[in-house]
C-alpha cells in the first residue's frame, strides 16, 4: 500500500515559470500607470468627520487647497498671501486641466468666513467642482 | 587570406530580466498610494447665475456663529436635519436647500449639516453668502 502512494507522488508537477517575467511586467505597467508621484506636504489640518463620503474619482485632476485654523491658505504647496491671488492660480490650473477638481482640506476649527471667500474665488475662476475632504465617520 | 572574424553570439543576457522587473515592480508598489482622498462632493454655481426660484421650492437653513441651526424658522439639532429634509423632499422633489452661514461659524458644523443633507438625499444644495457684519 505504502509503495503505491510513493509511486503516485513521484509524478513531476511543476508550475511553469517561463511566463513569470511577462506577468511581472504586466503588474509593473499597471503600477507605473496608476502611480501619481507628486505629493504635497500641505498644512497640518484636522479634518472634520462625515458619513456620506465619496471617493475622489481620480488623483490626477486634483488640486488641493489647505486651510488651517490660523487661516493660512496653501494651494499645491504654494502659499497664498492674498485671497484674491487664488483666482489667478486656480484659473491657470484650470486652463491646463479642464477636468480639474478642487479638493478642500480645511481644518474643522476654521471659520466659514474664509471658506466662503474661497468659494467666491473659485466661482470667479470658474472652478466649480469641489470636494470637502473629510474623515469617514465610524458609526 | 581572407581575414574573417569569427562570428560570435552577441546577446544581452536575459536571465536577470525578471529580477530587474521585480525590482522596478517593488519600487512602484512602494511609491503608489492606493488610498484616495474621501470627502463630500459639491458643485458650485457659476458666477452670475442668480435665478429666481419660487418661494415654495426653497428651504432656508441658517447656521449662526454659535453653531445653532435655524431650519424654516425653527431651531433644530444637527442630528434631526436629515429627517426633516427627507420629509420635505418627499413632499416636494424640486426642493432646494439654501445653506447660509455666518462668517464666524465653525467649518465643522457646516460639514456636519452638509453631511446630513447628503444623508437625506438632497441634491440641490445652494450655498448662500453670509451677510457682511
Amino acid at each position: 500500500m505504502a509503495i503505491k502512494i510513493e509511486k503516485k507522488s513521484k509524478l513531476k508537477i511543476g508550475i511553469p515559470t517561463a511566463s513569470m517575467p511577462d506577468i511581472i511586467f504586466q503588474l509593473l505597467i499597471f503600477f507605473m500607470v496608476s502611480t501619481v508621484l507628486r505629493e504635497y506636504t500641505g498644512l497640518k489640518v484636522e479634518l472634520p468627520e462625515a458619513v456620506k463620503v465619496q471617493k475622489l474619482a481620480t488623483k490626477r485632476h486634483v488640486s488641493t487647497i489647505w486651510v488651517d485654523r490660523f487661516n493660512n491658505i496653501v494651494i499645491d504647496d504654494v502659499s497664498v498671501k492674498k485671497i484674491t491671488d487664488l483666482r489667478t492660480i486656480v484659473y491657470n490650473k484650470l486652463v491646463e486641466d479642464k477636468q480639474l477638481i478642487i479638493s478642500l482640506r480645511i481644518d474643522k476649527e476654521a471659520d466659514m468666513g474664509i471658506v466662503t471667500d474661497i468659494h467666491q474665488e473659485l466661482r470667479k475662476a470658474n472652478a466649480l467642482r469641489i470636494n470637502y475632504s473629510a474623515i469617514p465617520a465610524v458609526r | 587570406m581572407v581575414l574573417r572574424k569569427k562570428e560570435r553570439d552577441v546577446e544581452i543576457p536575459s536571465a536577470s530580466l525578471a529580477d530587474i522587473a521585480f525590482l522596478l515592480l517593488i519600487f512602484f508598489l512602494v511609491a503608489t498610494t492606493i488610498d484616495v482622498d474621501k470627502g463630500l462632493d459639491l458643485v458650485l454655481p457659476p458666477i452670475g447665475s442668480e435665478i429666481e426660484i419660487a418661494k415654495k421650492n426653497i428651504t432656508n437653513l441658517l447656521i449662526n456663529d454659535a453653531g445653532e441651526i435655524l431650519l424654516d424658522n425653527e431651531v433644530v439639532p444637527v442630528e434631526e436635519v436629515d429627517d426633516i429634509i427627507r420629509d420635505k423632499l418627499a413632499e416636494n422633489d424640486k426642493l432646494i436647500v439654501s445653506v447660509k452661514t455666518a462668517r464666524k461659524t465653525k467649518y465643522d458644523i457646516y460639514i456636519r449639516v452638509l453631511d446630513q443633507l447628503k444623508k437625506a438625499g438632497a441634491t440641490r444644495i445652494s450655498i448662500a453668502e453670509p451677510e457682511e457684519a
